[in-house]
């Protein structure tokens, strides 16, 4: 589906260090969708993410960003028209939730006023109030808040893609499903395209448009969360193994 | 006390000052320039900190003692001693503007990349704003340690509050030593407190 397809990727092999990170990976997001790469540590996941956003050099293959080769891109051009959220939100310490959230809308010269209007309305849209949170500095934020800014920063100059580098990886359970309900209303709120990286299977099922096992770096076919909950792999049944030695352990009754 | 007394150290405080200020500010004029420079060459940072290490271990009265033979920047009087004190300054303030920038968190660093900064503006809006207090830091260190050092620069004609030194320790003449000392003294603890507040205050946590 080359014509909706915001991001295509091609045999991408990626060599860290000497070690072949990625080996052969071919991928489509297409617009609208939220794609979720789903692996263990060390499977090549962020690199990939990284790759995309041209962090990581390919050494090998082709990655199409919105129909074009990522080499004929300007690669700040190119990073500014994708969100980027990180495990740890990576906000700037010295800068304020307002500032924070306008970084691009600033570097693109959005004027004062349509910066401010966008930071409230995004301020909104993650659940913070606008006139609380603006002025605060990242020190003064709860991690949950943090990774919610992070989100409203990515969105920010309304990009076409979104990558997610395990976002809600570090936050309490509570906050974390808090977050990935958020995550949900979001995107059909803004409809927007994500490839969404994650090791945990219950986020990918709740998450996904389609999942995308990363295995020692190697990529499997994508299923969609019912195919997924039925594929026969060998990494995908490790990974739903775990899924229901979880729900057994939450069954026994507790003093057991 | 007498007046002239009071007179010779208010003058020679004056001397020491500008001394000091002249110094610091030629090592900032450097080292400023040359850390940022150097923040991306590891292998150039290396040799720049390995000289500054050096010149930082040459004892000061023999550094003045190389200094003044030396055609051009050498001789006798005031610029031989400011050389000497920004070389004695440089190294505080290279190590400290590296370790301001180079301690920037890495997800910071890495999401300014990823957001679509450039490197320039990763360097003038993320890295050197977050270094700013290490700045200031390798400034009130430069400066303190200044202060000390340039008593000896009266020792090559250079003026200052070691002209009082200079001139007690021949005639074994108490009064002369602490007027020397004592402004010398309270000049470095006012820098060094007033330095801590700026730094305290520039400290974005």
């Amino acid at each position: 589906m080359p014509s909706t397809a915001i991001l295509e990727i091609r045999d991408l092999s990626c060599v860290l260090g000497g070690r072949t990170v990625l080996r052969h990976i071919s991928l489509d997001v297409a617009a609208g969708e939220t794609v979720v790469l789903l692996g263990r540590s060390g499977s090549g996941k962020t690199t990939l993410l990284k790759a995309v956003n041209g962090l990581v050099p390919p050494a090998a293959g082709e990655i199409r960003f919105e129909g074009r080769p990522a080499a004929e891109w300007d690669i700040i051009r190119m990073r500014r028209r994708m969100g980027y959220v990180i495990q740890d939100a990576g906000l700037f310490p010295h800068w304020t939730v307002e500032a924070n959230i306008g970084l691009v809308p600033r570097l693109e010269n959005w004027d004062p006023a349509r910066i401010a209007a966008r930071v409230e309305f995004l301020l909104a849209a993650v659940g913070l109030a606008p006139a609380e949170f603006r002025g605060r500095y990242p020190r003064q934020l709860s991690g949950g808040e943090r990774q919610r800014i992070g989100i409203a920063r990515a969105l920010a100059a309304d990009p076409p893609l979104l990558l997610f580098d395990e976002p809600f990886a570090s936050v309490d359970p509570i906050t974390r499903f808090e977050l990935q309900r958020q995550f949900l209303d979001l995107r059909r709120s803004v409809r927007k395209t994500a490839l969404f990286v994650t090791h945990d299977v219950r986020e990918a099922l709740m998450l996904a448009s389609r999942i995308a096992l990363l295995n020692q770096g190697a990529l499997e076919p994508p299923l969609t969360p019912a195919e997924f909950l039925a594929a026969r792999t060998p990494e995908a049944r490790a990974f739903l193994a775990g899924l229901e030695d979880n729900w057994r352990q939450n069954e026994q009754p507790p003093g057991i | 006390m007498n007046s002239r007394l009071a007179s010779d150290i208010v003058t020679l405080s004056l001397e020491h000052l500008r001394l000091v200020g002249i110094a610091v500010a030629s090592a900032c004029a450097v080292a400023l320039p040359a850390a940022v420079w150097l923040a991306r060459r590891p292998a150039a940072r290396r040799w720049a900190l390995g000289f500054t290490n050096i010149a930082q271990t040459v004892p000061s009265l023999a550094l003045f003692g190389f200094l003044l033979p030396l055609p051009l920047i050498g001789g006798i009087g005031e610029h031989t001693a400011i050389l000497a004190l920004s070389l004695y300054a440089l190294l505080p303030i290279l190590r400290n503007t590296l370790t301001g920038i180079l301690g920037v968190d890495p997800a910071v660093r890495e999401s300014a990349m990823a957001m679509g900064m450039s490197p320039r503006q990763i360097l003038w809006q993320v890295e050197m704003p977050l270094a700013v207090p290490s700045i200031v830091a390798g400034l009130r260190i430069a400066t303190v340690t200044s202060i000390g050092t340039a008593t000896i620069a009266a020792f090559i004609g250079a003026g200052g509050l070691g002209v009082f030194l200079v001139r007690g320790i021949a005639m074994m003449d108490k009064q002369a030593l602490l007027a020397g000392a004592l402004p010398a003294a309270v000049m470095a603890l006012a820098a060094d407190e007033g330095l801590e507040w700026i730094e305290r205050k520039l400290s974005p946590a």
